[in-house]
This record gives C-alpha cells, structure tokens and sequence, in this order.
C-alpha cells in the first residue's frame, strides 16, 4: 500500500487533489481510496487529505499515519504545522514552490532523507503558464507520476478528463505534462534505483524557463 | 452563547425571563442567519415577536445556507444558482416568489421595531442598533451581508455588492415602527439590476451568449416594484 | 460500471435508479452532497417523474415524505445528527403509520457540543423508532443496500434507514460497482402500496387508537420487523444473484470459523477491523469480526450462531449510552444469553476521533484485561485536568470550552489524527 497526504489551505483543492491522485490510480488499474480530513474547510485555514494506492482493494479506514509521500500546495505551510509528521524515512515530497529544495530553509527538516525523493515544482506558475489561474494540482500529480512512477501521465490526464473539459482541459493536461517530462528527465526511467543517480540537491526544474 | 441552529430567539426569551426574574436589567441579544432566522427558526421568532419579549434579534443575510456549503434557503432570491437550485434545466436557478420577506413578516408582528441595514452603510447600521437598544419589546434588524463564497463574487468587491442591493432597489433599507414603515434611506445613485447581478457567478447564467431577458427583467420588475412600495426616492448629493 | 466516485454521489446515483417519485431534503453535514447531487439529477430532468422539494426543516423534510409516501409515491430524504433529531416526532410517525419511506442518514455525532465529524449517536438514538436500520461497511454496500431498502421498505411496509458513516464514507472516492437501470428496474418493481390517499376509494390514515388496540397495533409493527428477518436475506440472495454481490443481508462474517476473540462492530470500522485481523493472525491470535448490517431487526440468531464458537467478544461501539455504557453490547449480549461469553464494551471513535488499527490491535491483544467499558485511546489527561478543575472550584465554566482551552484548536487535522 502507497499512502500519500496533501497539504494546503482551504480553497486550494487539496480534497480535490487527492481525489484525482485515486481515479488516476483507478484508471492504472489499481485500487485507491481518497478522503479529506474532514474538517471544516474555511477558506484560507490549513487542510489535508489522503489518498491510498494499493494492487488489493483497500479495506481500511483509518487516516494516514505513516505517508509514503507529501504533496504541499503551499510553502507557507512548511512553517506553521508539521507537514512531515510520520513521513516514511524514504517518503517521497513534492512542494509547489518556484524555489529549489535547499532555498526554502527546512534543509532541517530533511536531515538523513534522499535528496532525490524531495523536489519542487513551480506548479502554480506552470499552471499560470498553461492555464491562467492557479491550479496547481494537476502540475503536482504530474511531477508525483514521474517521480514516483506509481500512476502514468496518461492516467493522471485520464484524471483531469473526468474532471475537466475543453481548454482547462487541455491547459491542464500540458501543465501536467511539463512538470512530468521536466522530473522524469531528472529521474529517468524505473523509480528505484534511477532515484538515487539525480545528483543530490540539483534543481529539477529550469527556474527560468518555469518563470516564463 | 450558542445553542442550535433554529432556536436562538427562543434562547434569548429564555434569557431575557431568567434576567427577569432576577430583577437584572440585562439587555439580550439574539442573532443568526437567514437560514436560522426565516426557515428553521422562523417558528421560535414569530412567538418572540408575538409575546413582544425584549429582545433584540439580528439577522445576518447573506442569502444562502453557507456554513453547509452554499444550499438554498427562503430567503436565496429567485433565479441564484445556488447547491440545491442549478443552473440547469427549465427554470435555472431558484424558482420566483420564494423569498421569505422577513422584515415584512416581522412587521405584520406590529413589533415595536423593524429595520433592514447593509455592510455597506455601517453608520447607518449602528445607528440602528443603538436606536433599536433604546427600545423595549421584541426588535428585529436584517442586514444584508455578501458572501465572496456563495455568490462568486470577488472579496474586494463585498461592500460594493452590498451597495448595489440598496442601490438597484432589490434591497430597500428602512425602519418601522408598530408596523409602519417610518423611514427609508434614499438612494443615491439608481443603478439597473443587471449592475448588481453581472459580477455575481451565482447569476452567470442569466448572463450567457444570449442573456435570459425576461428573467433579469422580472427581476428588474421587483426592484421596481420596491421602490413604490417603500416610496424610496432618488436623491442627488 | 466500475467508477471511482464519491460515496455521496454513489449514493445519490443509486437511488435515482430505484426512481423514487419525491425527494426532500434538507441540508446537514455530511449528507449535503448526496441531496446536492440529487437536486443537480432532478433539475436537470434527467429523474422523471420526480418532484425533488427544498424544505425549510428536517421536521419538514420528514412530513413531506410521509405526505409523499400516504399518497402512494416512493419517497427518500436524507439527514444526519441534529437534523435527525429535528424531525423525530415524523420519524415515530412513519413507522407508526407503517409509511415505507428510505432514508439517508450520514452518520455524525450529537451535541452539544456541536460536533461535525462521524459517529453513530444520531442513528442510534432512533433505534427503537420502529424504523428498520441498516449499516453499510463501504460504498460499495451503501450503494446497494439503498436500492434493496426501497425493495424492503415496499415489502413490510416499514420504513428503512441506511446509515452510513459520515465523512468516512460519504466523503470518501473509492471504487463502486454501479448497476445498470435495467439490473434495478427488474429488480424493484413499482411500489404497490398497502394503503393510499385516493379520492376514488377514499379512506383516514391517522387516527387515534386508544387502549382497545394501540398494543396490537405496535406489536403488529413488532411482527413485520420480525417478517423483515427474512425479507432481507432473502432481498440480499435476490440482489446478489443479478449483481454477483452475494451478501448475508443480516450480518457479515470475516474469518469466524476458529475464532477465539470475535470484535462485533457496525459500518466503516468493519474494514479497519479486517485488516487488524489479518495482521494479528499472523501472530497467531485468533480473532474474528462480526458486522452487524442490519440492527433492527435485530439478528438474534444470526449474531448468537456467529458467536457460539467464540471465547472472548468485544462491541466496539461508535455511540455511548451515557449511564449504562454500550448500546450495541446490550443487544449483543441477548443474542449469547446462556453461553459462557464474556462480553466487553468497547466505546471508540466519538466525534471523529480516528480508530487506529494499532489501537484496535492492542485492545485486541490485551482483551482479557479489558474492563467490561473501555473507552478506546481516550485523552485521559484531558478528563484529569478537568476533574481537578472542577474539585478546585465550583465556578468551573464549561466543560467543552476548558477541554478546547487546553487542546489549543478545534479540529486541527494532524492533531485529530494522532491521538497519543
Ligand atoms: C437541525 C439542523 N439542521 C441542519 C443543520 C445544518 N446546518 C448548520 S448551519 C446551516 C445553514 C446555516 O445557514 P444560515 O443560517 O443562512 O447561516 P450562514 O451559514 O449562511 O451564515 C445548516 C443547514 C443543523 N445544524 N441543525
Ligand atoms: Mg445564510
């Protein structure tokens, strides 16, 4: 079983996230399980949900305690609560942020863990780009699927497909797809090992082209 | 204190009986949405008015169930879209002449006070809630207040909605006293209707490829209709 | 079809397939998507004939349906907790009137305090309303025990609530089987009522009996729960056969045989419990899990065969009786009324307070050191605190603002989760 947790803030679609993270699981054929953490989702205030992958049907229905991966919407919640509580000691993070990993001051935080399993994307400005609004999840599933090679950019646009139509279909799919291509390149083909050949702490993404 | 969804202004009875008995001189205050205020709890405040309690109760409008996630509720005015009135089908939107007029229901209480107000005029408001303080006997204010959330409309422009409401005549801002109506704000500006519905997304569909006239104009037709009932003029300052 | 869909919206797609004529809602986390979704169907006249009504109460919500369902339409609302409450007097009234009428109910917590989050407090305080009960284990179940509950409600003219775990299921995507129109008009015929308003053969429903008959008439009411016992297994076999779904329809049963130690327990719990089994039969103990799916009727039989075999059983309650302690373990133990079975409570997961597969484990584990009431991973620091403010002072405030003073925030998720 493959756990993640999604963090952001109400208005984010970070429910709506984890949702399209398990129907693009669905879609590759496996077993998945979404659900917030039910709380009151006031516009602004930190909220998380969950999503489960697994090749069983899943059966469970306690929260997340252990995360294989992270998904943060937002940077500014890396200060105010305990993002990697429980992470899995080789969990994997994606952060939405326009700066690299050793910038965002949690170099603390991250002591002992792969640097090759922790990695940004600029995914509201790839959605600006793409999109013009910020809608970053599908930019994050994107750089989930190529780093964790756990669902296919297929799928996760598969995804987007239920969700979506016409241009902000599209927009996404392409946003989607930059922030694949851009991490698989780092990552190369095969999760495992592949993983570990990304020279520590070297910037996935071209800041500048992203900043475009 | 908070009890239940539809019980505030029986609570405050509750309140306002025990201050009693114990020979305090306690004023109370009840509040609560327009959900809380003109469907659920619409029961518990008709018999505060009619026993004319002391109490004063202030109803916060914003025209929807928001804390649930944007439901319709008697006072969501016709043709929003809203969680449980799409805009899909025939009639999209919420259906004409549902809306709970509360003011005009607490009015036909010949309470001894009854004043509408918005956030856009908040001297105006406090005005009224210190008129209404001076009072003795069951009182009722309905303030208008936009939701960002629930209309679709952008946060800067709260009060700028809440405006347009008074200023279209959509939403007549007056006081009455014993049923009678004794005091209107004028408007300054009168704007049509459609400036008030155009930059809310809970009215998008009124505003498509081609735009659904008769609606806006029925719609036009109740502002207008306001304005003659509460003889609300037109003022240049 | 296969979909990974929303509880909610499975939910609300399954009964527009049993085309109920008359919908009314109110709305109530965690229910609102389910009657959202519905009112998007209706008003959409993808649903004909179906009038789908926005009520201004649940007390409403409920009488709607019981006008709907007197008048011979096939009539569904849905409703959680407070709102549950709001209409109970129409509840007892369905039941009373014999109305067959499904309903929803997202389980959540009672307050004060008020409290959004999943347990079974609002649909157990209405088990003995004369309405049937249903717990569905996932999505998949609260899908098809809605399409059977309009089949069984028609039947013994009973009304049926299906309860499913608020949030925990309503608001969970996961995968569900959906059958076909065709699969659920051939399986639920028209609804052919016992007793209907007709100008054209009039009668009076509703009328007072007094102590000449008013016993007979609830133990009528009695008699057709009774028939339920097997109507439902047999709805459950007539369901499993067109959909491959094979269910008891009463009860369900996960590694019984050998079990030494069986957990009893209802709805969304059951597949934390499934999986805390298997890991602690791999250690060797033998445990099993008993699901309640229908708790009135009640399967006297049913449960007392499952647990024949059984040394140690533990309820594990999502509601509490305050004063006595377990409702479900009282049931329970007049199921086993002459074995040699100790029966425990086990009070969990109040106001949304996760249960933990560890915590379940070790509850397990340590079973026959279990107080006859336990409650699972409660925050005894908290109550200390409290008790010692209430010793020290009788000016104590209230209880539910002091607790929150001392945990710092409502609701906040990470704290929620990891209770110790
Ligand atoms: C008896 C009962 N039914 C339903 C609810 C669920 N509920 C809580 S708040 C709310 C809507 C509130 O609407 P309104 O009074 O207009 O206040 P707003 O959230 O818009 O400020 C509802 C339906 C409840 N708490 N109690
Ligand atoms: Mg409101």
């Amino acid at each position: 079983m493959f756990q993640t947790r999604f963090h952001g803030r109400g208005g984010q679609g970070v429910v709506t996230a984890a949702e399209l993270l398990s129907v693009a699981a669905f879609r590759a054929g496996r077993h998945a399980q979404a659900f917030p953490s039910f709380g009151s989702e006031r516009t602004g205030a930190p909220v998380v949900s969950y999503c489960r992958i697994d090749d069983r049907p899943i059966r469970s229905r306690e929260p997340v305690v252990v995360p294989d991966a992270l998904i943060i919407q937002d940077t500014t919640l890396l200060q105010q609560t305990d993002v990697f509580a429980g992470l899995a000691d080789d969990g994997y993070i994606v952060i939405n942020s326009t700066r690299d990993v050793p910038e965002l001051g949690i170099g603390e935080m991250l002591a002992g863990r792969d640097p090759a399993r922790v990695i940004t994307v600029p995914a509201t400005r790839i959605a600006m780009q793409h999109l013009g609004r910020p809608l970053p999840n599908l930019v994050l599933l994107g750089a989930f699927a190529a780093l964790t090679g756990l669902v296919g950019l297929v799928d996760v646009q598969a995804a987007a497909g239920e969700r979506f139509q016409g241009a902000v279909l599209e927009g996404n799919c392409a946003a989607a797809r930059q922030a694949y291509d851009v991490v698989k390149a780092h990552v190369g083909e095969g999760v495992g090992d592949a993983m570990a050949a990304v020279s520590a702490g070297a910037p996935v993404f071209d800041r500048k082209d992203a900043d475009a | 204190m908070h009890s239940l969804f539809g019980n505030a202004a029986a609570v405050a009875t509750g309140v306002f009986a025990a201050m009693r008995a114990k020979g305090r001189d306690t004023r109370v205050v009840a509040q609560a949405g327009d959900g809380g205020t003109v469907d659920i709890g619409l029961g518990p405040l008709s018999g505060m008015f009619e026993r004319n309690d002391d109490v004063l109760f202030i109803c916060y409008d914003n025209e929807a169930y928001m804390n649930t996630g944007v439901q319709r509720s008697g006072a969501t005015p016709p043709a929003a879209r809203t969680a449980t009135t799409q805009a899909v089908g025939e009639h999209p939107g919420n259906v004409f002449g549902q809306g709970k007029d509360l003011p005009r229901i607490a009015m036909a209480h010949e309470i001894p006070y009854v004043a509408t107000a918005t956030v856009a005029d908040l001297r105006d408001l406090e005005a009224k809630v210190e008129k209404a303080m001076a009072i003795r006997g069951a009182r009722y204010i309905h303030v208008l207040v936009p939701c960002p959330l629930g209309w679709g409309s952008a946060s800067k422009d709260t009060i700028l909605l809440a405006r347009l409401a008074q200023q279209s005549g959509l939403f007549p801002v007056f006081e009455a006293e014993f049923g009678e109506v004794t005091a209107v704000l004028p408007i300054r500006r009168r704007v049509p209707v459609t400036e008030y519905l155009q930059p809310q997304k809970r009215y998008a569909h009124l505003f498509g490829q081609t735009p659904d006239t008769e609606t806006i104009e029925r719609i036009q037709a109740q502002a207008d209709r306001n304005l003659s009932r509460y003889h609300i003029d037109e003022v240049e300052i | 079809m296969r979909k990974q869909i929303e509880g909610s919206a499975a939910v609300a797609q399954a009964v527009a397939l049993a085309r109920p004529e008359v919908i009314c809602a109110y709305p109530i986390s965690p229910q609102t998507h389910i009657v959202e979704a519905l009112s998007a169907i209706v008003k959409s006249g993808d649903l004909q004939p179906c009038e789908f009504v926005n009520v201004e109460s649940e007390f409403a919500a409920m009488s709607v349906a019981i006008g709907a369902s007197a008048a011979g339409a096939r009539a569904y609302t849905a409703t959680a907790s407070q709102g549950l409450l709001f209409m109970v007097e129409a509840v007892y009234n369905a039941s009373g009137l014999g109305l067959p009428i499904v309903m929803t109910v997202a389980n959540r917590a009672i307050g004060a305090p008020i409290n959004i989050w999943n347990d079974h407090s609002d649909s157990m305080s209405q088990r003995d309303s004369g309405w049937i009960q249903l717990y569905a284990e996932d999505n998949q179940e609260a899908v098809d025990l809605h399409i059977q509950a309009f089949k069984l409600a028609e039947t013994v003219s009973l009304p049926v609530m299906v309860c499913m775990d608020g949030f925990i299921l309503t608001h969970a995507v996961e995968e569900v089987e959906m059958p076909d129109q065709a699969t659920v008009d051939a399986f639920l015929p028209a609804f052919e009522p016992r007793q209907v308003l007709d100008p054209a053969e009039p009668v009076s429903i509703g009328a007072m009996v007094g102590p000449e008959a008013f016993m007979e008439v609830r133990y009528l009411a009695h008699r057709r729960q009774m028939e339920a016992l097997e109507v439902i297994p047999a709805i459950a076999a007539e369901y499993g056969a067109v959909t491959g779904r094979v269910r008891d329809g009463l009860i369900s049963r996960y590694r019984l045989d050998d079990a030494e130690i069986v957990v009893v327990a209802l709805g969304s719990v059951i597949g934390t419990l499934q999986d805390t089994v298997d890991a602690l039969r791999e250690q060797g103990v033998l445990v099993g899990v008993l699901g309640i799916t229908s708790f009135r009727p009640f399967p006297l039989e049913s449960v007392r065969d499952a647990l024949a075999g059984a040394r140690s059983v533990v309820v594990l309650e999502k509601a509490l009786a305050v004063g006595i302690g377990g409702i479900v373990a009282n049931n329970v133990r007049t199921a086993v009324a002459g074995l040699a079975i100790d029966v425990r409570t086990v009070i969990a997961g109040l106001g949304g307070r996760p249960i933990l597969g560890e915590s379940l484990a070790e509850m397990i584990r340590g079973v026959d050191d279990l107080d006859e009431l336990t409650f699972l991973d409660l925050r005894t620091e908290l109550v200390e605190r409290e008790l010692q403010r209430n010793r020290a002072t009788r000016r104590s405030g209230p209880t539910a603002e002091n607790l929150l003073r001392d945990v710092g925030a409502v609701g906040d998720p990470l704290s929620v989760r990891m209770p110790r």
